[in-house]
């Protein structure tokens, strides 16, 4: 049997959703100290991969573009069953908004090569733009299917099942593509115990620089990025006068209803 | 793209007009509202673009709606939606016309193209933001909630153009409709090859069950939490919805659980409403939750913890076990209707 299609996924680490804080001189994500994840939806696409890796071979690699301590995420993704990892690293990159972003992981998939599908969460939970995804299929000219919850490899070309907003498209395209998965579309697999060993033995991660991978300065990084958060406001939420009941509650809600006809609320 | 020499080159303010199955999406109709708005401040025009298969009743719609002009793209292989096609015709049209802002719809379809394009062209997109308008320098301050809808960050694209931005459904009103309003159909040629075709949807199916979006077009929504514990008392929820004629909503971890498919989730990583009642029951209130609701006119919340931040925003609330104060809800709001159908004299 031939072998299979080497896949590439790309993760993101983000902060806990629970734990989200601003700094308030900079207006950015504080993101040291802070618990932090693998992009929930990211893991729903390396599960994508590896699923079509237990049907037909190949090889699931995972690539993060990030500080060093985004290494957690990667040798979480290898005890998953990822075969290799790599870490875009450099100050060069801070502060890239999508545009960098995109043309900086598209510049790094495109050094490792011989990929027949690359792997996107749908969107991040800390920028939740799920602008990235299609950015790098733009930059590679790849076909993409976003939103996808199902894939079937079909050597040379996917069939995707993608979500839309009155119900289910299925898109064919050939390889190589870009696919981006829906949050919560598939049960991410845990690490495993001698995933976790092959970890240990190390030799599985490349970090790689601009310079090693070839990327110009001067398309990356937050001068080079067309976007720039100006400032950050505070959420003001409208001051609401709650009407609390409490107590028994066919009087609580008794109350209640009489309070909400009062105002109009009710129909009828 | 990238960083022309001349900003004042890009005028006019652009929305893509997105259609389904021959009609236009509310989205659209919402962004030709927040164009002409735009467009005033600027000193310039409303033009919707239409890529589509016989689309152009379409096209004078956008007109009723305050688009100036169309710019109609018409070809069979524009219909249904697809990526890369898609993006040439936007493409092409941003660099034949320059454009100073593109607003497009945060819809799937809308995402797709928009994060495809901004590579391509190179310049700066802001997803889902909630209000868009024109700073002190003329540029567009593209406001959207960030890290969890705790705060509104302002984004700006000073040097690119055009400057891109995407809007939720239903974050804007709809502008009123002007029957017999002025503008002109442009029809503008692009070519698609079959190069640009690699891509086939070869199959659709509609969600049975429900049509469109029904927690976003819902008057009246019931929204469950963990509180619910398990996914069969949804089941009170819906007794209580199908009373006030309204549709039943989750919270994220109601979603997470797997108790209620993910189409019914609000917040954050889920849906936007804005009914005119949202009832908040069991859901302790995160601040990705509150993001997706905090626009609703008014807010019942039901908990049996008093300190619930999700109390913080109520209209009117009761603190009690939602497994009592619901069902009885459910009760009292039946009789008052045969109270009131079958007027009993005392």
């Amino acid at each position: 049997m031939a072998s299979g299609p080497r896949s590439i996924v790309c993760i993101k680490q983000v902060p806990k959703a629970q734990e989200l804080q601003v700094d308030p001189v900079t207006n950015t994500l504080k993101r040291v100290g802070v618990p932090s994840e693998i992009n929930p939806p990211d893991r729903n696409a390396l599960e994508m991969a590896l699923r079509i890796k237990d049907e037909h071979g190949g090889e699931v690699f995972v690539l993060t573009m990030g500080p060093p301590v985004f290494t957690a995420s990667l040798e979480e993704a290898l005890a998953m069953g990822c075969d290799r990892a790599f870490l875009l690293t450099d100050r060069l990159l801070g502060g890239s908004d999508t545009v960098p972003t995109a043309h900086a992981l598209s510049e790094t998939i495109h050094k490792i090569g011989g990929y027949a599908l690359i792997f996107c969460g749908e969107e991040t939970t800390d920028a939740s733009t799920g602008h990235v995804g299609p950015g790098i299929a733009g930059h590679l000219d790849h076909a993409q299917i976003t939103y996808c919850s199902e894939l079937t490899y079909r050597g040379g070309t996917v069939v995707g099942k993608r979500t839309v907003e009155d119900g289910y498209e299925w898109w064919e395209c050939p390889t190589p593509c870009v696919v981006t998965v829906n949050f919560l579309s598939n049960k991410p697999r845990p690490p495993s115990i001698t995933g976790k060993i092959r970890v240990k033995r190390g030799g599985l991660i490349t970090t790689w620089s601009c310079a090693d991978v070839g990327i110009d300065p001067g398309k990356v990084g937050i001068k080079n990025s067309p976007t720039i958060v100006a400032k950050v406001d505070t959420v003001q939420l409208p001051v609401r006068k709650a009407k609390i009941f409490r107590g028994n509650p066919r009087e609580a809600v008794a109350q209640l209803l009489a309070a909400m006809a009062a105002d109009g609320v009710l129909p009828g | 793209m990238t960083i022309p020499k001349d900003k004042s080159e890009y005028r006019g303010v652009w929305v893509f007009l997105e259609a389904r199955r021959g009609r236009m999406r509310d989205v659209s109709r919402q962004l030709l509202g927040v164009a002409r708005r735009l467009a005033h401040d600027r000193g310039t025009s409303v033009a919707g673009v239409l890529p589509g298969h016989q689309v152009e009743p379409i096209a004078h719609e956008a007109i009723e709606y305050g688009a100036d002009r169309v710019y109609l793209v018409e070809d069979p292989r524009l219909e249904p939606y697809t990526s890369r096609p898609f993006t040439k015709v936007m493409a092409t049209l941003v660099r034949r016309y320059k454009p100073e802002i593109v607003l497009f719809g945060a819809t799937k379809n809308g995402r797709d193209l928009g994060g495809r394009l901004h590579a391509v062209i190179e310049t700066g997109l802001a997803a889902d933001c909630v209000a868009l308008v024109i700073d002190e320098d003329g540029n567009l301050d593209m406001i959207r909630p960030s890290f969890g809808g705790k705060s509104l960050a302002h984004i700006l694209c000073r040097q690119h153009r055009p400057q891109m931005a995407s809007a939720r459904p239903n974050v804007f009103p709809i502008p009123p409709r002007q029957p017999g309003r002025s503008g002109e159909v442009v029809r503008e040629e692009v070519s698609i090859t079959d190069a640009d075709m690699d891509t086939k949807v070869v199959k659709f199916e509609e969600r049975r069950g429900h049509k469109g979006n029904p927690i976003e077009d819902a008057r009246i929504l019931v929204s469950g939490g963990y509180g619910l514990r398990e996914p069969k008392n949804f089941v009170l929820l819906e007794e209580l919805a199908r009373e006030l004629g309204g549709a039943v909503a989750a919270s994220r971890k109601a979603v997470d659980a797997g108790w209620v498919p993910k189409d019914f989730q609000v917040g954050q990583t889920g849906r936007t409403v804005r009914p005119k009642l949202y009832i908040a029951v069991g859901i302790s209130g995160a601040v990705q939750h509150l993001a997706g609701m905090q626009e609703s006119e008014k807010i019942l919340v039901i908990n049996l913890d008093h300190k619930a931040s999700m109390f913080e925003i109520a209209d009117y609330g009761i603190v009690g076990d939602l497994f009592q104060v619901v069902p009885e809800m459910t009760r009292q709001l039946r009789a008052r209707k045969s109270a009131v159908a079958v007027p009993v004299p005392m």
